[in-house]
Order: C-alpha cells, then structure tokens, then sequence
C-alpha cells in the first residue's frame, strides 16, 4: 500500500503548527507499510483534538463518546478479530474521561493499540489542565497552579501488566511509526503515549522543551524492555531527560487466545438466521 | 380435594429456599399441575427471613396470592412472621422441638424435621429434602414423582448426595403419611399433558430469546434483578459462540456492545434502573451513530439503591426520555414468560431494522417468577437480518454510511465486508459520515433519526391485549408484569365483570388502538407497580384518555390477586 491509499479528503480542524499533525503523518507512513487496506483497518477514537484523527485518514471509523474509545474498541476486535484495531486518543479523554476503562482493558489484553496524543492539557475545551499537566502550570481554573499529582499513565500500564507500553515523540515521526508498527505487531494490548505540544495552550511543553529532553532508548543498548523492574523506573523518568522508544515488552496470551476465540471464525462471520435452541429447551422442561 | 393449592416455604438466607423451590416446581409440574412461584427474598447471602410461595392448580396461573394454604417454616422466627398468612383452614408446619415452641395453635403442624434430616442424611442440610418429601405427602402425590424431581435437582452431583436427598424426602413423606390425617390438600393430577412444558422465569426467557435472535456479544456489569440474564446466555454462551464479557461499568457495557454492533455483530446488555441511568449517554451514542442495540432493563425499586432484590415498575418515564437528544426509539413491555421471549428476538429484529436502540422493560416480578408455559414456537418471531451480505457486499465501492432514503434507514454495511471504507461519528455528520456544521443536513439528519424512523416504526407496533372488554364495568390497563394479575382477577372476579387491556409495547404508543378500545369502557384503572402513575399520565400524553383512577403499589412487593379484588371492591 501506498500513503496515498490512506488519503482522506476531510478538511483538518487542527491549529497550524499543532504537534497532531507528526502524530496523522506517522500513522498514515506506518499504515502504508502494514501492507493492509484501509477497509481492513478501524480507527477509533472519543472526543477532543486527538479523537478527530480517525477523519483524516481513509479508514473505517467510529468517533463516539468522550473517554469511551476503549469499549468500542475491544468489542469490535472482539466481534471481528481480522480488523486491525486502532484508538486515537488524547490525555483527557484516555487517562481522565475513560481511566476506567483503561485500567480494565490492559486487563483484558485484547489485541488492539492504543495511541495517546499527549499534550498535557486540555486543547477542545481551551487550556484546561488534563491528568498529564505538569504540577504548578497555570490555567484559567487552575488560577494558582495545579495542585494535583499528574497521573503517570506508562508507570501504570507497566504495573497493570500491559505487554506493550512505549512513548514517541510527535516531532520524530520516523520514530514514532516505528513505534506504532511495533505495537501493531504486539499480540496484545498496546498503549503508545506520544509527547504532542499544543501549540495554543501549553505554554510550557513546548517542541523546545520536548526536542531539549528527549532520548531514544533504542540508543541504549543495556536497556533491556523486558526487564519489568527497569521498565518501572524507565516509565518514571521525567524531567531533565525524557526517554522515548519501547519501555515494557513481554510476550502476553491475549484475550481472544484465551477466551478461544482465535481457533473460531470470527464472530461477524457467524449465520443467525436459525439457531436450533431445541436442546436448551429441553434443558427447561 | 383441592384444584387450587397456595404453599410457601420461610426461612433465613441460605437455608436453601431456591433448592426446595425449584424441586417443588418440578415436582408438581411432572404431576401435571400448572404452576406459578415467586420467590420473595432479602439483598442478603444469609439470615433474614426469605419465603418461596408455590400455586399449584387445575388452570393456568399468572400471579401470587395474599395467603397461604400450607406454610413450612424453616425457622423460628418465620412461624411468627408468616402465622397471618395462613388461608382459611390452612395449616402451618413447624419443628417445634427445634424451635422451642410449646404453646398451641390448631393451625400448627409439627413435623421433626431436625431430626429427620440428621437421623437419614446426618445432617441439617437435608431439611429441604425432607420438607419436599413433606409436601408431596400432604398434597397426596406418588413419591415416584418426588424421586425423579430429586433427580433433576441434585443432577451433576455425587450418588451419595442424591441418595441422602432421596432418603430425607422419603422419611419426609412416610412421616407425613403417617401423621397427618386430612386430605384437603390432595391435589388432582394431569392438568398439563404435554411433556414439553418449560418451567422458566423472565430472566431465562429473555436470555433464551437472545440465544434464539443470534445475539453474539453480550456485555453487562452484574446488577439485580437482571443479573439472572447473563448468567443464563453465559452457560451456552460456548456452545452458540457468543461472547459474554463483564464489563468494567455499565458505561463500558453499552459502549462496548456499540462498538461489537457496528462491527456485525447482534449485541445486548441487561441492567436495572441504576446501570441503566449510567448507559443513558451510550443510548444517545447509539441513535446518532445509527447502531442497532438492544438493552434490557429489569426494573427494581429507586431512587438510588432502592430496594436491589424487590419489584417495581417506576423507570417506565425514565426509558421513554433516556439520552440526550431526540430519536426514535422502541420499549418493550412483556408480560408473561412466553412474551418476554417473542420480544426480545423482536427487538433484535427491529433495532436491526431500524438502527436503533430498543428496550425490553421487564421487573424484578417478572424476571424471577417461574410459570409452566407450553413450549416456544420458534415460528413466531423469526429473525430477519438487515444488513448488507456479505456476498452483496463485494460489489460495493463507494459506501455512504448515512445516506438519505424516504425510510430514513440506510442500508447498512459491515466493516471490512464492502470495498469502501465506512464512517460513523458522535458528531453530527453527513451522509459519509464525516463531521459537519451545516445547518440544512443537521436538520435532514435530525428529521432522519426522528420522524422518518418513527413513521416506520408506528407500522410495526404490538397489538395490545384486550380481554373480557364486552360489557365490562371495571377495564384494568397495565404493562408489563401486571398481566398476570389482571389476567386473573378478570377470571375470578364474582361481583363484577372486570375486562383489562394490557400493553407489551410501551413505545412507540398505541394510540389510535389504546382510544378504539377505551373509549366506551365504563371506569378504566390501571394497575401499577408505581407511585406515579405513569402508564396513566403517558396514555394521557398520548391520547388525551383520563382514566378514572390508578391502582398503584410501590413498596417493593409485587401485586397479588387479592389486593387488586380488595381495592376493586372498595371502588364500588
């Protein structure tokens, strides 16, 4: 497949210069060299900025509900395990809106992956803190400074057991759909947090201050992904440096494994017209 | 000799009053009697005071009734509790050694059933066998038909357990045989001749007509009273390659059988008022992506917590305007067994057909009763898929997920089956799919949801049921599981001729109909399980017909037959 294949004609909604755009690039390079066609690809997202990428791209799409990408997601793997599955979401809509499902869906460990574009704050509703602001930046609600820890989304996915979880860089485009074709590969639950600068209401993270701070892991060779001890202490690494690449690897038996569903046709495929439920009647009377 | 018997069984949580129902179901089903029990129990795993009330009968029956003719308490505090509730000439059986009661009461029958169970089984548990064996001996009925009910109940456990049962049950009937002197209870026998009867609840009829409709994903967080639904389709959920996932939340559970929807797949979540309340922005996601689902609300008493194990019909105006937004939707309101499981294929039907969500509504009452109901017809709701084949699919190239049509539906394509790519959104969208701002199609759009999905839908409503409406001085309405009531007070009604007309479809409305048949009724009441009297204000709404009052009940309990003749009769 080509780039072109994967064009949409959708008009982009996105502020000129917003890091969204390195992010729709590097999926659009990666889906090109998955060799699949956009009629075999879901992108799903909720809502805010991160959520309308799934237009911009030609593939099927379903945008739903803020926060409540995941759900959807899952089950439509679930009931069709030969669509590849992706979620486009963002910082408020993943890790505040849908934490929840979050949390559950890396117990699940279906086989789809979830990309977050991460600009530590909220950009649709206009420069609100999100779970990712750094602590002290200040916003028109959090008028002295956010007093609230910031939610350390890799560090937990690590301990939830999340068999692929990375960061990119928006910036790193070539980077980044290496990333994503990474966790595409991954049998499993993947989650790619992507380090995104709103141009327009963060201040602070901006690309000079991500470009200044960001280091590739692959250029580590001691760092070892699988080791989940060094992963942790990996995830948390926030500050002065900021890794990017694989941060926790492990080989996981997914849910559609489990539940025996690889070894069935998928259940889109299943004829309903005249399902003979004679014995379980029988089991009534 | 009787042709109607009322039973009831008291005890704490846990001494096994659902064991000692279902073989007493059973049992008397073989007999040939027709069967209704309804089982009243607390939100507790154990102590508390649960009873389990049993009618038996030459006829068909559909409701409780106030009292009982023989009562078995299980425990001391239970012969208190329940001594009111004994019927004229009824009587009250009891271990009073065990429970150390020395007084007299010509009602009591006292039966060692402490020492029974110990002395045949070796220990208390087989209290329930011996209380079977019991009531098989006052009702006059071979024991044959107790051992072969034992058989079903105890299936899948160790010999030696159904052994001691049988046993127990045995000691249980010889002792009876012996003791008790009267024959008033013996029942007559082959009322129900046909072997293929079913003894089902509501929740287990709903479940089987997802099975039979081809639900595929099932997806729900554990809730009473529905939780009886996932349970069912989870035990042959291998067998019919279905899906059953418990879901983080609710909100998880309706977003999750969205997302199995729009990919092909038939889907269904069950909840009650709570879950239901948190599915409520799901509901609207659904019409506006046009996704078919369908979610079943067993109701129970709110606000809030209400009463988790108990009956109500109040969320009846909460699933009519669930979601924001406004769009076509269906509510089912079955009120037997048989109908619970008619609907629920059709509602796979319908929301397929129309791209919409749809409701069955039942309660608490309806999902837990057991009824002897003839065999289903699997003729009579047949499934009818509305999507696009896949061998139709192939030739597809340019798809529009939404486009306009004079039905408002739009053919409906499956995800990876047609050469194009499909589109749905939250947003308002145009006919691709994509997110728009325009004035005009957001109007079209609107138009698309609502009305022209509402005109095809008004074609497709359930008939009401009307019965005895010739002549009648009292027409009872209801919905849902208050069939069963005023089914049986029009039958029994002496004094007064009592018709009913009863909705299984809530909406779209039965206007026109609901008029046709009201319009010359005497008085009209209806019966609800609420406070609000909200079938009332909705034909009210709808039509414009004021009834002349409402026989409401909103303390958790479910009707009985009694209470509604009571009432009737203070109405003069």
């Amino acid at each position: 497949m080509d780039i072109k294949d994967f064009k949409s004609n959708d008009e982009i909604a996105w502020c000129p210069g917003c890091g969204n755009f390195g992010i729709l690039n590097a999926v659009k390079k990666m889906l090109a060299k998955l060799n699949k066609p956009p009629k075999d690809i879901l992108l799903v997202s909720g809502i805010g900025q991160a959520a309308k990428l799934p237009h911009y791209v030609k593939c099927n799409c379903f945008n739903g509900l803020h926060g409540r990408a995941l759900p959807v997601a899952a089950a439509a793997k679930i009931a069709n395990r030969n669509l590849t599955v992706l979620v486009t979401t963002g910082d408020g809509d993943c890790y505040g809106e849908g934490g929840n499902h979050l949390i559950h869906n890396i117990r699940r460990n279906i086989d789809i992956t979830v990309i977050v574009h991460d600009n530590q704050i909220y950009g649709l509703t206009k420069g609100q803190a999100s779970p990712t602001t750094d602590p002290e930046y200040v916003t028109k609600i959090q008028e002295e400074g956010v007093v609230l820890e910031p939610l350390h989304p890799l560090e937990m996915a690590v301990a939830l057991g999340a068999g692929f979880v990375a960061r990119g860089y928006s910036l790193d485009i070539e980077h980044l759909s290496w990333l994503m074709e990474e966790g595409i590969r991954h049998k499993g639950f993947s989650l790619i947090d992507v380090l995104q600068p709103c141009v327009s209401f963060n201040k602070k993270n901006t690309f000079e201050w991500y470009s200044k701070r960001v280091y590739k892991l692959n250029d580590d060779s001691s760092y070892n992904p699988e080791d989940k001890m060094a992963a942790y202490e990996k995830a948390h690494e926030w500050g002065d440096r900021i890794p990017i690449g694989i941060i926790y690897k492990a080989e996981k038996e997914t849910y559609e494994e489990k539940r025996g569903l690889s070894q069935r046709i998928p259940l889109v495929e299943e004829q309903i017209e005249n399902i003979d439920i004679t014995s379980v009647l029988s089991e009534f009377m | 000799m009787a042709n109607e018997i009322t039973m009831e069984i008291t005890g704490e949580a846990g001494q096994g009053m659902q064991t000692i129902g279902a073989a007493l179901c059973q049992m008397f089903k073989n007999v040939g009697c027709h069967i209704f029990a309804n089982q009243d129990f607390m939100s507790r795993i154990r102590g508390g005071n649960n009873f389990f009330q049993l009618r038996i009968s030459d006829n068909p029956l559909f409701t409780l009734r106030q009292k009982s003719d023989i009562i078995i308490a299980l425990d001391k505090a239970s012969v208190a509790l329940h001594r009111l509730n004994i019927a004229d000439g009824g009587i009250l059986i009891l271990d009073r050694k065990q429970f150390n009661i020395t007084e007299e009461d010509a009602v009591f029958f006292d039966i060692p059933f402490y020492d029974i169970a110990t002395s045949t089984g070796g220990s208390k548990i087989f209290i329930n066998s011996v209380s079977c064996g019991a009531i098989a001996g006052i009702t006059g009925i071979e024991f044959r038909y107790v051992d072969q009910a034992m058989g079903v109940t105890f299936a899948g456990k160790s010999d030696e357990i159904l052994r001691k049962n049988k046993d127990a049950a045995r000691s249980g009937y010889d002792f009876v045989r012996n003791n008790f002197k009267r024959d008033t209870f013996r029942v007559t026998t082959g009322a129900i001749k046909d072997t293929r009867t079913l003894i089902m609840n509501g929740n287990d009829a709903v479940a089987l007509g997802a099975i039979r409709a081809g639900c595929k994903f099932y997806s729900a967080y554990p809730m009473s009273p529905s939780t009886g639904i996932m349970e069912v389709i989870a035990r042959y959920a291998k067998n019919f390659h279905i899906v059953v996932e418990q879901a983080e939340d609710e909100i998880g559970a309706v977003n999750m059988i969205i997302g199995a929807s729009f990919a092909g797949v038939r889907s269904m979540t069950a909840t009650s008022g709570g879950g239901f309340a948190l599915m409520t922005e799901g509901l609207s996601l659904a019409a506006m992506t046009e996704t078919p689902i369908v979610v079943v609300i067993v109701q129970r008493p709110a606000p809030a917590t209400g009463f988790p194990t108990r009956t109500a019909q109040a969320d009846l105006e909460l699933v009519l305007h669930a979601g924001h937004g406004e769009f076509a939707r269906v509510i089912y309101a079955p009120g037997t067994t048989d109908e619970a499981f008619s609907l629920t294929i059709k509602a796979f039907n319908i929301a397929e057909k129309y791209q919409i969500p749809v409701f069955v509504m039942t309660d608490q009452h309806l999902a837990d009763s057991y009824r002897d109901v003839e065999t289903f017809d699997l003729n009579k709701e047949k499934v009818q898929r509305h999507i696009i084949s896949k061998e139709d699919s192939k030739k597809i190239k340019h798809y529009k997920r939404y486009q306009f049509t004079e039905s408002g539906v739009s053919p409906r394509a499956v995800p990876s089956w047609i050469e194009d790519v499909i589109y749905a959104d939250s947003d308002e969208h145009t006919e691709e799919g994509h997110i728009t701002e325009d004035a005009d199609i957001g109007r079209k759009m609107v138009e698309k949801r609502l009305y022209k999905k509402f005109s095809g839908l008004s074609q497709e409503i359930e008939r009401p049921t009307a019965y005895k409406l010739e002549g009648a001085d009292i027409v009872l309405l209801g919905f849902g599981s208050t069939y069963g009531v005023m089914k049986e007070v029009s039958d029994t009604a002496t004094d007064k001729n009592i018709g009913f007309v009863h909705l299984s479809q809530v909406w779209p409305f039965p206007s026109s109909e609901m008029v046709a048949l009201l319009k010359d009724a005497a008085r009209v009441f209806t019966v609800e399980n609420n406070a609000g009297g909200q079938l009332a204000r909705l034909l009210r709404r709808e039509t414009g017909f004021q009834v002349s009052g409402s026989l409401l009940k909103y303390d958790g309990r479910p009707f009985d037959l009694d209470d509604i003749l009571n009432r009737i009769k203070k109405e003069g």
